[in-house]
């Protein structure tokens, strides 16, 4: 697995996170060490979205700055998969 | 509002076409207890959801069914990908085929198109949190009914994230109802509809 790869796996595994607490979080929304978690995960997600984004291609459009070429379109679609 | 993400909630790089199983998993894409109902019912239902935090709920589980659809559906087009016209006939892909060609199209496994009669929403929150608890349930018991049907572990892992998914689902639904319970009348529940009637000490 490359750096690339590293990353996108990572990126996957701490948004999945921040999506599980999201929902936790909806039904409990005073659990203070559930709160810890979300804000933990969310920051690193961030940064690691962003240090992505500016590496490799934009994961989301907020990161889409270009120069000549527009990154967004070039990204890859992510539902092609990797062995197509 | 929404905005979109470049990569999939859980990975699905599929190596080995297999177009016999396509037609099973696409109904989870467009079937009677797929994603694309999943998630209309939960968007659709939270405009009359009275209570803030069962709408939020319901708009959240309702996004996070919409990147299950692009799941399911990347997995039916991974499956369908560099068939020939022999595997497309022995498959039994063939009926599928001439009308779409390798598109998805939101249908069940047994051809029917994909209809919003599939589910419901009712405006009254105890009914509609009840359906969708139910619809979690069947949806789960679809993705085992697939996994019977898989050998392949690149199909496996991303049908095995969503059905765990289900259950994460059915679980917070059932809190949801729990919070509902204890903003109505602990006699009487169906009292009053909170999304309907007006009542002085029932804002919650």
């Amino acid at each position: 697995m490359n750096n690339k790869e590293q990353m996108l796996r990572d990126i996957g595994i701490l948004c999945f996170t921040v999506v599980e607490l999201s929902l936790y979080l909806d039904t409990h929304p005073n659990d203070r060490n559930a709160i810890e978690y979300f804000n933990h995960y969310n920051r690193i997600k961030t940064q690691m979205e962003r240090e992505f984004s500016k590496n490799y291609y934009p994961l989301k459009l907020d990161y889409a700055d270009s120069n000549q070429e527009w990154r967004w379109g070039a990204a890859p679609l992510p539902w092609e998969g990797v062995c197509g | 509002m929404w905005s979109y993400e470049r990569r999939l909630e859980f990975p699905v790089n599929i190596k080995q076409p297999n177009a016999k199983l396509a037609q099973a998993i696409i109904s989870q894409f467009g079937g009677p207890d797929g994603e694309l109902a999943a998630s209309m019912r939960y968007l659709s239902q939270k405009f009359a959801t009275p209570y803030k935090e069962v709408a939020g709920l319901l708009n959240d589980i309702g996004t996070e069914e919409l990147a299950h659809l692009e799941m399911v559906g990347a997995i039916v087009s991974q499956l369908t990908r560099n068939l020939s016209m022999e595997e497309i006939e022995a498959s039994g892909f063939d009926k599928y085929y001439v009308d779409h060609t390798l598109g998805v199209w939101p249908q069940a496994a047994g051809g029917i198109p994909f209809n919003a009669c599939e589910f419901q929403v009712k405006g009254d929150i105890i009914t509609d949190l009840m359906e969708d608890m139910a619809a979690e349930q069947k949806a789960r018991s679809t993705y085992d009914n697939i996994l019977r049907l898989v050998d392949d572990p690149d199909v496996c892992a991303p049908i095995r994230f969503l059905r765990e998914r289900e259950v994460v689902h059915f679980q917070r639904f059932g809190e949801a109802l729990r919070i509902t319970q204890d903003k109505l009348n602990s006699k009487n529940f169906y009292a009053f509809n909170p999304g309907f009637d007006k009542c002085e000490n029932c804002n919650g």
